[in-house]
């Protein structure tokens, strides 16, 4: 069976021990982890986890089962059809050419987000598969360090 | 009320009806055990070890369909308890263990006897706290009985800091538990029971695969109904042993590895698996690939993670298999022809005589299958048969004529050696007025053999039948068969006395080389009252068979071996 990218979102209470039990069970049944992301939902008891892994069918759909056997899981989306953002944060060299990865970042609803006396920062929000792209396109400007937030999906 | 936490755990454990606690003290659980001294609402056992204790609280449960409860101390009272919670995990076996643990202002310095106990059992419980405010306790101790027998029951952890035992809050047990996260679906969807009824009315060969989940589920008489309704042929799991009824004709046998023949051809010649309250466990299918191949799937389970987990399901039902038997069997009760399987109910009886299930009996030496058989014929129907792991697990299953559910009590999923002593324990403080026997081996006695104490202590006559074969006996019959008999750790020949020993430490004990002998003992150990061990010498090299080999397929089996 052919292996697909999958992004779930796992809604669940907000508290302790939480991150743990999902992160614990990727691990102990051997499921993948791209990229897992949390934070609490505003004026709720619960947080929203975004998870991107890869799998076969039947491992996905163990995947979405597992999770929701989980005591603290309220519910498990996993996403069709989707607005998915993830976000990178880049720094280079105060020398590098700051006018022309502005641009570069413009184009992937990005900019400089900070400058010093020895380096600046670049951000750029896309979808993953565009800040892939992103990250190539700055490579040539030998970024000192690269930050990727991991995903944070909505279904439409 | 105001009170202690170690009150409140005391008062939940009386409010929710257990009779019985099994347990052992330490600093970080003391205030509890204070307060156990001070009330005789519910009885403390103290086993000899925390892995016995769960064992003892995992043999209650699984005797009476009640929640057992354990309770240990923090750090190595814990870990002890690990391998107990791994094993209800496994069974599904409805458990709440307490633990204690370093006081909240200790917990991650690396303390005297702090583990992380939330996250070593993490993966080996239903769900677990860590209490970290004397005003959650109440909460958690009824969420932890209520998750524990719920849904798909399992082992749920309450580990207590020692300042929270100790600290006084106010009490209201809650009446109920509202957790808008967890809502188990017991019903089944109505248009899914009826499809499932249409595919049973048109399969030609349907088979009722019979697992744990009835016992769990407490649905024996449905699933006899329906069986007796439709004529449909069944196969039990071995933890469904007793579910059927040894002497109803529709039970083909028990299937998988040790399975019988005609269990296992049924199993791969059926057009409709009815599964109910099973897994598909890889010691039941054998190489998934050839596993049914002209089977649809009919697949009943309370845990929808268990459906689709390992075999593609043409008609999944979410739901508790009594539930949604109870509904099949009405759907189906004016349209089942039951002559219509008729032929498949004949296929099977041949493939039954064609290969039965059979050892071939000895005057020179006793052997291990006689052994059980004979218990059959001694007490039947009326004992609780529990085990270890091992050959002796496996004759057990083939051959006692196990009739009722509850009656047998084995660790299927983990495999634990050493579970059988302690769980025939719980299950005669469960059912006094049954006789309980552990069928164990030389190898497997020995890891909890110190319970002998807590059993003679307490007055707990369980017996012991050792079938002894001076071996690890299912590890060198591997070895016979697959390692070129280099039998690597696995000669038991250097033993104690068990007579002295049992003797020893306030038990009776038999050594018994003749069938004579062992009727004796046996009516001996009844009568006597006391803990015992029967020490039967057996065939060192019985087999057990047919065997499918791990990873063959399952109508592969072995059904002879030329060293037999
Ligand atoms: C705790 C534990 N350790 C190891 C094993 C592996 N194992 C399975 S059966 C067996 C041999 C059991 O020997 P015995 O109790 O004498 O039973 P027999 O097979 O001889 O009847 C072993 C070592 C196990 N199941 N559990
Ligand atoms: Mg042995």
């Amino acid at each position: 069976m052919d292996k697909v990218r999958r992004v779930i979102s796992v809604i669940v209470a907000n508290e302790a021990q939480v991150l743990a039990r999902v992160s614990g069970l990727f691990a102990g049944r051997g499921y993948n982890i791209d990229s897992l992301t949390v934070a609490p939902i505003p004026d709720t008891d619960l947080s929203h986890m975004t998870i991107v892994t890869r799998g076969n069918r039947r491992v996905i759909e163990q995947i979405v089962k597992q999770l929701h056997k989980l005591i603290p899981t309220f519910k498990v989306i996993e996403h069709e059809h989707m607005v998915e953002k993830e976000m990178v944060l880049v720094k280079f060299p105060i020398e590098k050419p700051l006018a022309d990865i502005q641009a570069l970042c413009q184009a992937y609803n990005g900019g400089i987000v900070n400058v010093g006396t020895e380096m600046f920062i670049a951000m750029a929000a896309d979808e993953s598969i565009r800040i892939e792209h992103f990250v190539e396109a700055v490579k040539r400007y030998h970024p000192i360090e690269i930050v990727r937030s991991g995903v944070v999906a909505m279904e439409r | 009320m105001k009170m202690s936490g170690a009150q409140m755990v005391c008062e939940a454990i009386i409010a929710e009806g257990v009779k019985t606690v099994f347990g052992y003290p330490g600093g970080a659980i003391m205030n509890v055990y204070d307060e156990i001294y001070k009330q005789n609402a519910f009885r403390h056992i103290l086993t000899r070890h925390e892995q016995a204790a769960v064992h003892a609280a995992d043999g209650y449960a699984r005797a009476t369909g009640e929640v057992g409860v354990a309770m240990v101390t923090s750090g190595p009272g814990f870990t002890n308890a690990v391998t107990g919670l791994a094993t209800a995990y496994m069974d599904s076996v409805p458990l709440v263990v307490i633990s204690g643990q370093v006081p909240l202002s200790l917990i991650g310095t690396d303390g005297f006897q702090e583990v992380d106990a939330v996250g070593i059992s993490r993966p080996c419980t239903k769900h677990n706290y860590l209490v970290r405010s004397i005003e959650d306790l109440p909460r958690i101790l009824k969420e932890a009985f209520y998750i524990a027998r719920s849904g798909r029951p399992g082992p749920v952890l309450v580990d207590i800091p020692k300042d929270i035992t100790g600290e006084l809050g106010e009490f209201v047990y809650p009446e109920s538990v509202d957790l808008p996260t967890y809502k188990p679906r017991y019903k089944g969807n109505d248009r899914q029971v009826k499809k499932a009824v249409e595919a049973i009315l048109n399969a030609k060969k349907p088979l009722l695969y019979v697992g744990g989940g009835t016992v769990l589920s407490n649905a024996y008489q449905e699933v006899r109904a329906l069986a007796e309704l439709t004529q449909i042929p069944a196969v039990e799991t071995l933890m469904a042993r007793g579910v059927m009824g040894a002497k109803n004709p529709l039970l083909v046998g028990m299937l998988g590895m040790h399975g019988s023949y005609a269990a296992n051809m049924a199993m791969s010649e059926t057009d409709l698996i009815i599964s109910l309250g099973a897994r598909f466990d890889d010691r039941v299918t054998g190489k998934l690939s050839e596993f049914a191949r002209y089977a649809d799937i009919i697949h009943i389970d309370i845990d929808p993670a268990n459906i689709g987990k390992l075999v593609d399901v043409d008609y999944p039902i979410v739901g508790d298999v009594k539930t949604v038997v109870e509904k099949m069997e009405s759907m189906i009760r004016e349209k089942v022809d039951p002559d219509r399987y008729q032929v498949w109910r004949e296929i099977l009886a041949r493939y039954d005589e064609l290969h039965p299930l059979m050892y071939h009996d000895s005057e020179e030496v006793i052997k291990p299958q006689w052994v059980i058989e004979r218990i059959g014929q001694l007490v039947g129907e009326e004992a609780i048969i529990t085990s270890d792991v091992g050959q002796h697990q496996m004759w057990a299953a083939q051959f006692y004529p196990f009739d009722r559910p509850r009656q047998w009590i084995n660790s299927g999923g983990l495999g634990t050696m050493g579970f059988g002593f302690p769980a025939a324990l719980g299950a005669k403080m469960g059912h006094p007025e049954k006789t309980v026997i552990n069928i164990t081996g030389d190898g497997s006695i020995l890891m909890n053999v110190q319970e002998l104490v807590t059993a003679a202590e307490n007055k707990i006559p369980v017996i012991n039948v050792i079938l002894n074969n001076h071996f690890l006996g299912m590890v060198r019959q591997w070895q016979t068969f697959f390692y070129d008999k280099r039998y690597s750790e696995t000669d038991l020949s250097y033993q104690p006395d068990w007579k002295m020993l049992a003797e020893a430490c306030g038990g009776a004990g038999y050594d018994v080389t003749t069938k004579a002998e062992f009727d004796q003992a046996l009516q001996s150990a009844i009568e006597g009252g006391k803990v015992t061990f029967i020490n039967v010498a057996v065939d060192r090299f019985e087999n057990v068979l047919p065997m499918v080999p791990a990873g063959g397929a399952l109508y592969n089996m072995l059904l002879e071996h030329k060293d037999q």
